[in-house]
This record gives C-alpha cells, sequence and structure tokens, in this order.
C-alpha cells in the first residue's frame, strides 16, 4: 500500500506486503482450558478484527467466572500432581521446547501479530516474535538453578499465578509473563487483550504440539469482566497485570487484605532528553523510535522530549523532516514504520488528546502523508510550545504523539523529566560519559537508555518507579516476583 | 518517672523527662499539643506522651524529603560509618535503655538482652551498608550490543509502622535496614511503650545522622495509619503490627499513588530477623543501557 505520493522524493518505494497465505487461521477459537480448546460456559463469542482493514479475522470465546472457575481448578491440579512435582530439569526442556517452536514458526507468529493488532511487519518480525522467543528460552534455564538467584533463601513457587495482558505486545506480554511463571514452577492462566488475542491462542496451539502436560497453561479470552473473575478468584495465588495505571490501581486494591502476590506494569510518560553534545543524528534517529515504534503504544514510549535550548531549532528541522519520511500504511508491508492503531477507541483517545493539546495552545506538526481510507490511523505528531502544565506533558497518549519542551541546564531538566507520578523509563542523550552517569542516576525511572531507546531483552529487568507499577520483570530481579523467598 | 510520683523527703526530687518527638533533627512538641498516658504493669503514668497528629506527620515527611537527597547522595561508606556510630553510642547508653525498659515492664536479664541485640543489630546493619549493592545488582548478558547493568536505588521517604511489642528492638529492626539503604524514614513508636523510642532519638541525634532521615512519632495507629498509608509524598509503607484490618486499609490506600507496603513480622529478638533481603525490600532496580561498539557483538540470531 503506497501512502505518500511526493513528487520531490524519487525514493518512493513499491510496496512488499507480506504474504498471509500459508497462515493458519480458524474462524472461531475456544478457550484453552487443561490442554483443550473447549467452548465457552456461556456460549458467548467476539470477533476480532483487522485494525488496518477493519476486516473480522476470526471469532473467540468470552470468558465468565465459569470458565475461569474450571481453568483454576485445571492449574491447580496441574501445580499439585505434575509442574511441582516434576525435576526442574525437566520443566526447563518444556519450556525450551516452547522457545524452539516459537521460532520454527515464527513468521506465522509475525503476520498474524501485524494482521491482528495493526504493528508493523518489521517490527513484529525483527523484534516482537525473536523476543518471544527468547523470553522462554533465557527462562527455561533458570528453572533448577533458582537457589543460585537468591543466596541463603529456599525459593518456593507461588501455585496458580493469574497474568493479564494488554494489545501492544500480544505474543511478546504472553511470553513475558508465561515464561518466567513456568520458570520457577508456577501454573499459569493468562488472559489476553480482547484486540489482540490471536497470537496467544495460536501459541496455545503451540503449547498443545508441544506436549506441555495438560493444565500447566491455560489461556482465557475476553475483556475487563474476564480479567476482573481472575483478579478477584480466590485460589488464584499471583497476579501479574501489564496495562494501564488506573487498572493496576485498582487490582491492587481488590487484592488487598488477600494473600495475593502481585506485580504491576503500568504506564508511563518518559523523558527524552537531548543535550547539545550529543550525536544530533543519532539522537533524532532515536527520539522517533521512542515515540513512533509501534505507533506510540509502549507504555514506555519517549513521549516528552527536552531539547537543550542551544540546539533545539536543528533538531526539529531533523525531527520534522524524518516525519515526512516515515511511511505510514498497510503493517504488512515490510517498508512499512508506522502502523496501524490498534482500535477504533485507541483512535479515538488519541484524536482527543491532539484536539486538548491544540486547545491548550500547543503548536501542532504532523507528516503530510495520506492515510488509507479504511481502518485506524494516526499521522505521527509532534507538538511546540508545549510547558510542564500542558494535559499532553502530563498524560500518556499512548499514541504517535510527541511533546516537545526546552531547557538549559541540567538542574532543570532533571527537575522537568521526574516531576510526573509515573516512573518508568528515560532517555538521554549526549557524548559525554560522566554527564549520563549523572543524569542516570538522577533520573527516577527503572529503565533507563543512554545514547538509545525502547530497547528489551529477556535478561534485562524492566519495571517502573512510582506509578508506573511494582515489581521487575525479566533478568535475574524478575524471577522473584514468582517465587516465595523462605 | 513511675518512681517521681511519690515525693519522698529523705531524697531529692527527681527530674523528670520530656519526652517529645523527633522531626528534622529537633525535638518539638506535637503541634496538635495533645497528650496520652500510658500505665507501666502496676497502672502507673509512664509519662504525658505526645499524642501526635496528622500534620505532625505531614510535618515529618517534609523533613524525611528534603533529607532524602543528601542522605542517598552519602557514599555507602560513609552511611555505614554513621550506622557504626549509631551503635557506639548506644552502648554508651545501654545503662539507661535497660532502666527504660525495666519501666516499661521488661526483666532485668530481658532488658539487657533487648539493648545488646539492639546495639549488635545497628552493626550488622552498619556493615551491610557498602555490601547490599553488590549482592543484588546485576550485569545483564544482553542479546545485542549494548552494556547493560541494574543497581539498587533507594525508595526514598518511607513511612513506618513500628512493632508494638519490643520497644527497642523492633524499633531498631525496622528502621537500621531502611536507613542503611539511603532511605529516610517517619517512624510511629509503640504506643504502649514509647519511652525508649524518644531516647532513641536522642542516640541518633548525637550520632552523625543528618536531620530528617529519621523522624520519630508517638501516637496511636488507629488515628494515623491512614494519614501515613495515604500521603502522596511518602514512597513506601512497612506495617510490623498484628491488625490484619488496618494493613488492608493501609494496602488500599497505599495503591493511590502505588506505595511500596512491607508486611514485616518477626521474633524481633532472633538473628532471623536481620538479613540483606530487608534492605532490598526498599530498594528500586533501575537497568541502564548504553551501546558499545562492538558491532560483532550484536545479534542474537538463531
Amino acid at each position: 500500500m503506497k501512502t505518500k505520493d511526493k513528487s520531490e522524493s524519487s525514493w518512493n518505494l513499491s510496496p512488499a506486503p507480506e504474504s498471509t497465505d500459508h497462515i493458519q487461521l480458524k474462524k472461531r477459537y475456544e478457550h484453552f482450558i487443561n490442554g483443550k480448546f473447549v467452548k465457552p460456559v456461556k456460549g458467548k463469542y467476539f470477533a476480532t478484527i483487522n485494525p488496518a482493514t477493519e476486516v473480522k479475522l476470526a471469532e473467540v470465546a468470552e470468558g465468565t467466572i465459569e470458565d475461569v472457575n474450571k481453568a483454576v481448578n485445571a492449574a491447580r491440579s496441574a501445580y499439585e500432581n505434575v509442574w511441582s512435582v516434576m525435576p526442574a530439569l525437566e520443566r526447563a526442556k518444556y519450556i525450551y521446547r516452547i522457545a524452539r517452536m516459537i521460532q520454527e514458526r515464527a513468521k506465522e507468529f509475525a503476520i498474524i501479530e501485524s494482521l491482528d493488532g495493526g504493528k508493523p511487519i518489521r517490527e513484529s518480525r525483527d523484534i516482537d516474535i525473536p523476543l518471544a522467543a527468547n523470553h522462554f528460552f533465557y527462562h527455561a534455564g533458570w528453572a533448577d538453578k533458582l537457589e543460585y538467584a537468591f543466596p541463603n533463601k529456599n525459593p518456593q513457587p507461588l501455585g496458580v499465578v493469574g497474568q493479564i495482558i494488554p494489545w501492544n505486545f500480544p505474543l511478546l506480554m504472553a511470553s513475558w509473563k508465561i515464561a518466567p511463571a513456568l520458570a520457577t514452577g508456577n501454573t499459569v492462566i493468562l488472559k489476553p487483550a480482547e484486540t489482540t488475542p490471536l497470537t496467544a491462542l495460536k501459541l496455545a496451539e503451540l503449547i498443545q504440539d508441544s506436549g506441555l502436560p495438560d493444565g500447566v497453561v491455560n489461556i482465557i479470552t475476553g475483556a475487563g469482566e474476564t480479567g476482573a473473575a481472575i483478579v478477584n478468584h480466590p485460589e488464584i495465588n499471583k497476579i501479574a497485570f501489564t496495562g494501564s495505571t488506573q487498572v493496576g490501581k485498582i487490582i491492587n486494591k481488590t487484592v488487598a487484605g488477600t494473600q495475593k502476590k502481585v506485580t504491576l506494569e503500568l504506564g508511563g510518560k518518559a523523558a527524552n532528553i537531548i543535550f547539545e553534545d550529543a550525536a544530533i543524528d543519532q539522537a533524532v534517529e532515536g527520539i522517533v523510535n521512542g515515540i513512533y515504534f509501534n505507533q506510540g503504544h509502549v507504555c514506555c514510549a519517549g513521549s516528552r522530549l527536552f531539547v537543550q535550548e542551544s540546539i533545539f531549532e536543528t533538531v526539529v528541522k531533523k525531527l520534522k523532516h524524518r516525519l515526512e519520511s516515515l511511511i505510514v500504511g498497510d503493517p504488512l508491508d515490510k517498508n512499512t514504520d508506522v502502523g496501524a492503531i490498534n482500535s477504533k477507541e485507541q483512535l479515538k483517545t488519541i484524536n482527543d488528546y491532539i484536539e486538548i493539546g491544540k486547545q491548550e495552545g500547543a503548536l501542532m506538526y504532523q507528516s503530510s502523508c495520506t492515510l488509507p481510507s479504511k481502518g485506524n490511523w494516526c499521522k505521527p505528531t509532534l507538538f511546540l510550545n508545549v510547558s510542564q502544565s500542558h494535559t499532553i506533558a502530563q498524560e500518556e497518549i499512548f499514541g504517535p504523539v510527541l511533546a516537545i519542551q526546552t531547557f538549559r541546564t541540567i538542574e532543570e531538566v532533571i527537575s522537568k523529566a521526574n516531576n510526573t507520578p509515573y516512573g518508568l523509563s528515560a532517555g538521554v542523550w549526549t557524548d559525554k560519559g560522566s554527564k549520563i552517569f549523572n543524569l542516570t542516576h538522577q533520573l527516577q525511572a527503572g529503565v533507563i537508555w543512554a545514547n538509545t531507546y525502547n530497547k528489551f531483552d529477556p535478561a534485562s529487568p524492566f519495571g517502573g518507579y512510582k506509578e508506573s507499577g511494582l515489581g521487575r520483570e525479566g533478568g535475574l530481579h524478575g524471577l522473584a516476583a514468582y517465587l516465595n523467598l523462605k | 518517672m513511675s518512681k517521681g510520683v511519690k515525693y519522698k523527703n529523705e531524697k531529692r526530687l527527681e527530674i523528670l523527662k520530656t519526652y517529645k518527638i523527633y522531626i528534622g533533627g529537633k525535638f518539638p512538641r506535637t503541634e496538635s499539643g495533645r497528650y496520652y498516658n500510658p500505665l507501666d504493669s502496676k497502672g502507673n503514668i509512664l509519662g504525658n506522651i505526645c499524642l501526635s497528629s496528622r500534620k505532625d506527620f505531614r510535618n515529618a515527611v517534609v523533613a524525611a524529603r528534603s533529607a532524602s537527597v543528601g542522605w542517598s547522595a552519602r557514599t555507602a561508606f560513609n552511611r555505614s560509618q554513621i550506622l557504626y556510630r549509631l551503635g557506639e553510642i548506644l552502648e554508651g547508653r545501654r545503662a539507661q535503655f535497660i532502666e527504660e525498659l525495666k519501666i516499661q515492664g521488661s526483666t532485668s536479664a530481658k532488658a539487657e538482652k533487648e539493648v545488646n541485640n539492639s546495639i549488635d543489630r545497628l552493626i550488622y546493619y552498619a556493615g551491610w551498608c557498602d555490601k547490599y549493592q553488590q549482592i543484588f545488582s546485576s550485569v545483564n548478558p544482553v542479546s545485542s550490543s549494548y552494556y547493560n547493568f541494574s543497581v539498587c536505588e533507594p525508595m526514598g521517604v518511607v513511612a513506618i509502622i513500628a512493632p508494638e511489642e519490643n520497644s527497642l528492638i523492633g524499633l531498631v529492626s525496622v528502621i537500621a535496614p531502611v536507613v542503611a539503604g539511603g532511605n529516610t524514614c517517619v517512624v510511629l513508636a509503640s504506643e504502649s511503650k514509647p519511652l525508649c523510642s524518644v531516647t532513641f532519638a536522642e542516640v541518633i541525634n548525637s550520632s552523625d545522622v543528618p536531620g530528617g532521615v529519621i523522624n520519630i512519632l508517638t501516637g496511636n495507629a488507629k488515628e494515623l495509619a491512614g494519614h501515613f498509608s495515604s500521603h502522596m509524598d511518602v514512597n513506601a509503607i512497612i506495617y510490623s503490627r498484628t491488625d490484619k484490618e488496618e494493613l488492608k486499609n493501609i494496602q488500599i490506600n497505599a495503591s493511590e499513588n502505588m506505595k511500596r507496603v512491607f508486611y514485616w513480622k518477626s521474633d524481633w529478638f532472633s538473628v532471623k530477623a536481620q538479613n540483606p533481603y530487608k534492605i532490598r525490600d526498599l530498594q528500586e532496580i533501575k537497568t541502564t543501557w548504553h551501546p558499545i561498539e562492538q558491532i560483532g557483538g550484536a545479534g542474537s540470531g538463531y
């Protein structure tokens, strides 16, 4: 799909769409409980839609408390009779097997991810799916080595864990949650987001094929009410949630007074800070990647840009130029940089924020690209003349919208950057080593990217300070979330 | 104090101690002007103890927040020496604490043990100040050409509801790991046995701990727990009493700004009550990425 017709440029690329011929999608998916696909007790289904074409891809089951009960029973039985008593190395081998099978089916997963969620195939192919496989591979090896991770402790699994994941990185979040839970000896009930359930259900098929014992992983589809049924279930020992801060707070209140453990990966409003002594071109690429990666549907997106005054004009000029060259359109096209907005609701949220930004006096600039007539689309957007009090500088937009501010001194930018209830991530661009360490030390955020942005790895702990969440996921530190450290 | 209530002609008149609260390195009375009278086992009044208010707590949080930057920026080695100094000064005042614990109902043997353990606990955590970072940090082998490491950072301001029993060893056991890790704190001391918490504030005040790093209030948990847990500029809260309903309410209130909540119960006399995981509880993990110029190191292909 060609989205730009620019006479001044002879560099337009011919469409290079990924073929969907070989992917296998059923018309209807049931819950995956106790190793089998089973019909929802109440018999209800809902559609999952391609946000780029508005075409229905499949129907999935709508989970209710009855379905959750069945899944909890299966997970409990699998925990007590199989998974917790299995030698740890055997557990590891199952998880390794899942990692390998994801690698083998990577292309199919990538295409379905882009179809169901709208993200560019370049990202699902090169980032989401390989990382998902790597999460299983990395964590598998921990299964029989946990006592080395926590000196003087006797780590024990928690039991049955309930996991609720968002729509921005569907398979990656599923593996990010399932892999450490399994490695630490727990069994799982996972609920994918209602707009992006397909890759999780394909993972269920893969898990079925892998021979993983029945009930160790159960996948229930549905929306908020299904999630609430999981959070409220008395037989679930731990809740792991990735999503909005608002819902995170509700979950935290719900589990108050119970024995449930909780980890939360919530929202963010990250500062991306560029100093005059930075490698400017490299930094501009980092800024673009920081906010337009995955249409800005990233909790750690660098949505607040702080530019040192002396280089403001240069940076803005380069950013606008770069904005123009972003290819917006068909997620399946290998040349696409920015895909479809995940849902109609999210598109409305983003457009509302853009409107508020304009009303509050910020100066909007958008790419002049043309958007496809069908589907959910948003032009890459940036705002100038933004101040700290502007809504678009304070609230998480979760879209391709960048709020740009300036600063003069290090003290000023640190205080502005930290002046938010969030604390998930931050970025720093400078060629001076001591300045990097000063900044990374003082910025209140769980993940700091210096001279890079939006990098992820299963070995690297991820999670926020303040209202961006509780606990870490990934790496050695993430294991603690799924263990009782006796 | 109880001895002072009866006037004896042949003895000099004892000077009664005024027990005040400790905020920002100073000993104010509660701004509310309120007091309460805890009793000893014989029913004698232990003293006129400050019944701290919400405003006292808010003042203490301001003090703790302003002390936070300086305290967390101290070198770990320096924090270690200051905690050791706390132990030193407590050692020099053993007799006073034993006496106070006895007034509060302890036996001689138990009081002596409690003071000894408290001193030893300070020395234990003093030693951890410059070591826990190495235990809990990591260099992470990411599959791309980046240098990636995770370190501990103090959470900031910690509100603590200290144990009701074991008014000295309990108090020391909840404060030491928090400040050893570079946090500052506001502590609600034992309500029924508040004497040695105020006297411990004198130890703090004469031991190089900067004002505001440790703030101690006396008063009623039922009244203050809600304020401790709902204050938006508190990063974490430790609860070490037994009321499950109070704990639940703390967890609910804490959700508003995602305070980290810890429920610390222990036999405070036991060595099992001390470990570096208590320091770790009050640490955030910060992970930093930076590119390395090693193109060949990139790639996580399969």
